[in-house]
């Protein structure tokens, strides 16, 4: 009547799964334990903060608990200049850590041991939060990024960080992220520059390193629009990107990409209300050839989803 | 009927309730998931097609178009059949019709809920597994367990001495179904990230359609064509050999989605071997249900349920062949991330899978509501519109594909590309809407059937009986 007629059966289904599971889940994981992060693993961990998307920190999943990416041209402390600038990531009190610092495994074993050895990643606080950056070891004769917690090595603060720069030099780079997550962007263009053909055109593909504390990783698979992965080397221009996302057709006519003029919120940057409904009235004219130029694109403000995302591309996508 | 039925004791509710509720659930998804693919068409060729509105933005509606015909359309439609055609491959009742009936509700509910959500843009940023993880909580354990012990008890309590290959491709795949899904998302549950993260999200995606939607899908036709045909099934033997393959090999391929991510080289190459293997089942699939349709092919003509279901065994043939093949990497640098695949995963849902469940749900809705179909002119509407809107949709989108692959390597500008696809774009856009008009017109039909059908007498089916419009 039961199952019991079926020994083999049954015991068949699960020793398969069971063995094609071991191959495509167990062994692969050796693999994957053994990636050692690489610059840009380090920086995109780092500046996305413990996970995009919704979360426990980002319920509305609005980019909330998120670090602030400086970029630092100047050591508060000691007045040391750098040149160029160093990038450094500062968690407020109460933010998140990024998962690399949560679980240092994540880095692969060398820089690991780095990053607790010299970096000292394992003195963090969340109630204090912590400035992160990230600085360069030899190993047997070869550069190794690593982690360092610039909090406990060079007495850097959050607040300090912050106070000693302008709001130009803060990018709101997890934040921008999470908009590129929630917006959809990721259904047209792709992070994952093809190994064959693709690199002459998008870049070269990802390390194997370069992922490692990404969540989410955010490939892309089905490609109707250019890759993003390196978009900030082919066009730095953040004039050309606000452009683009208000209204993309003003920059490149023939496009299919959304207006994402919804970005920008009620105010522009001196606060002044914007009119929608007149921009896209006047901009039909333009496109009707009744007026010679189109509308003129509001500034965003500081504080919005545009300026996060822009900063995320401008920032992230070398 | 629902809600009176929810509260009342199992032996109180009528047999075949549950397939009912979940039957009309389906065709109410199908349409919901048609109705998006349409509208996020139009978006593709005419970008100023409603914009301006965050909710109405293509990047908000593509994943719930996706979800809602997985999970909504193609999944209930699943349950729907496991309903109806494992008590009768067993001779017994469904276990509980109550337990089934609370599946459909909770189902209903937390995807509503779930799309809702994704709209709003409450997402975990995962393909395919985009749902938040509460959501996918209420998934696992307030759909899918509940739905696993309604049909192994049922199985349990079967009054026949052997299992059929039907309710043996629902037993072991609701089982792996489970362990996919809680694999698929134990990335967002523990916070697994980077490559692991990248790769599980496609493991899920491959084993979801390979270990899910595609074998459930074959097994209904295992099902449908030897009962509405009369003929017994050609070979249970060829049946098993397509059950075991498909264990065996179809559950590995999973990194042949991330050919170019930099995976380990000799997980790729396995992948992209064992791919090929999925011709063994599909050829012993295919073969044996045409064999089962010897000297009944007049049927093909006449009776619209074998159409369908033939129609989406045809369709399994393209399906595996470009399946097989586009997975190796001789063929896939060419054609990946193109509208290639886009064209080539609508073959396998909307083509070889949905025809399939469409005729499980025509049949199965009939013999649980006891009427016979109200009307073969517009279930022939149906078929016509959705298989020439189907065949539009394909091959519009296999052409723009192909072009997006030559303009990937011969470095074209990506704006150029884009003119060039523009008139498939239209077209795949009006092949679309042919699909979902096909589908207003079905749920039409099947409304009117359950009000206004002949009823079927007692020890009677439907298909028997002469149609009176």
């Amino acid at each position: 009547m039961a199952f019991q007629s079926y020994k083999f059966g049954s015991a068949g289904v699960g020793l398969m799964l069971g063995f094609s599971m071991t191959i495509t889940l167990f062994l692969p994981s050796w693999d994957f334990r053994s990636a050692e992060s690489t610059w840009v693993g380090l920086d995109k961990s780092l500046s996305n903060g413990r996970v995009i998307g919704w979360s426990y920190e980002d319920p509305l999943v609005r980019g909330e608990g998120k670090p602030i990416t400086v970029i630092l041209d100047k050591d508060p402390k000691t007045g040391e200049e750098f040149d160029p600038a160093i990038r450094v990531y500062v968690y407020k009190p109460g933010t998140p850590f990024a998962a690399v610092i949560n679980h240092p495994d994540n880095l692969g074993p060398t820089v690991k041991s780095l990053s607790i050895s010299k970096g000292k990643i394992d003195q963090v606080n969340k109630a204090q939060g912590a400035v992160f950056t990230i600085n360069y070891a030899d190993v047997n004769g070869e550069e190794w990024a690593y982690v360092e917690n610039a909090t406990v090595t060079r007495g850097w603060t959050p607040d300090l960080i912050l106070n000693s720069t302008d709001d130009s030099q803060h990018k709101y780079v997890g934040k921008g992220k999470t908009v590129y997550i929630t917006e959809g962007c990721w259904w047209c263009h792709t992070l994952l520059p093809e190994q064959t053909q693709d690199w002459q055109v998008f870049g070269w593909p990802p390390y194997v390193g370069d992922m490692n504390g990404e969540m989410p990783t955010v490939f892309g698979s089905d490609r109707k629009a250019p890759d993003l992965l390196h978009v900030a080397s082919r066009n730095s221009s953040r004039e050309w990107m606000m452009l683009h996302f208000f209204n993309p057709r003003l920059v490149q006519p023939n496009s299919i990409m959304p207006r994402f003029d919804y970005l920008w919120g009620k105010v522009d940057a001196n606060g002044n209300p914007i009119d929608f409904a007149k921009w896209r009235k006047e901009y039909d004219e333009y496109r009707r050839g009744l007026r010679p130029y189109p509308p003129e694109v509001p500034e965003y403000a500081p504080d919005t989803e545009i300026r996060a995302l822009i900063d995320w591309i401008l920032t992230s996508l070398k | 009927m629902l809600f009176k039925y929810l509260m009342a004791k199992n032996e109180d509710i009528p047999p075949g309730t549950a397939t009912i509720y979940f039957g009309f659930s389906s065709i109410f998804w199908f349409i919901i998931g048609t109705g998006l693919g349409s509208f996020n068409a139009a978006k593709l060729a005419f970008p100023d097609f409603v914009t301006g509105t965050e909710l109405f933005a293509f990047g908000h509606m593509r994943q719930v178009h996706v979800l809602a015909v997985i999970l909504g359309w193609i999944s209930m439609a699943f349950a729907m059949t496991m309903m109806y055609m494992t008590p009768a491959l067993g001779n017994t009742k469904l276990w509980s019709e109550k337990l089934g009936l609370w599946t459909a509700f909770l189902w209903n509910v937390g995807l509503s809920l779930g799309l809702f959500l994704l709209w709003l843009g409450f997402t975990s940023g995962r393909e395919y597994s985009d749902l938040i993880w509460p959501i996918d909580l209420v998934i696992m354990f307030g759909v899918l367990v509940p739905l696993g012990i309604n049909v192994w008890m049922t199985i349990a309590h079967r009054r026949t001495q052997g299992i059929y290959i039907t309710n043996w491709f629902f037993g072991a795949c609701i089982f792996m179904v489970w362990v996919v899904f809680l694999v698929g998302q134990s990335a967002e549950l523990f916070n697994l990230t980077g490559l692991t993260e990248g790769y599980l999200t496609f493991w899920f995606a491959h084993n979801v359609l390979g270990l899910w939607i595609t074998p459930v899908a074959a097994a209904i036709a295992y099902y449908t064509i030897p009962k509405l045909t009369g003929n017994p099934l050609y070979s249970h033997r060829i049946g098993h050999l397509h059950f075991w393959a498909i264990i065996a090999f179809y559950s590995t391929p999973a990194s042949h989605h991330l050919l170019s991510a930099p995976l380990p080289e000799w997980l790729k190459s396995f992948a992209s071997v064992e791919g090929v293997l999925i011709l063994i089942p599909a050829i012993a699939f295919v073969a044996n249900i045409l064999l089962t349709m010897k000297g009944r092919w007049s049927m093909f003509v006449e009776n619209v349920e074998i159409k369908f279901s033939v129609t989406g065994v045809l369709l399994a043939i393209p399906l595996n062949m470009q399946g097989g093949f586009q997975q190796t990497r001789a063929i896939n640098w060419y054609v990946h991330g193109t509208g290639w695949i886009v064209a080539h995963a609508h073959l396998a849902l909307l083509g070889m899978s949905s025809f399939l469940e469409i005729a499980a749900v025509y049949f199965g809705l009939q013999q649980m509501l006891r009427r016979k179909l109200y009307s073969l002119a517009l279930a022939n509407f149906h078929y016509w519109f959705v298989i020439i809107g189907f065949c539009i949709y394909w091959i519009s989108m296999t052409i723009a594909g192909l072009i997006q692959g030559a303009g990937k390597i011969y470095e074209v500008p990506y704006i150029d590309v884009v003119v060039a696809e523009h008139p498939y774009m239209i077209a795949r856009w009006i092949g679309g809407t042919m699909v979902f008009t096909g589908n207003l017109v079905w749920l039409y039909n099947m409304y009117m059937t359950a009000v206004e059908g002949t009823v079927v007498p007692k020890g009677r089916y439907a298909h028997e009986l002469a149609y009176e419009r």
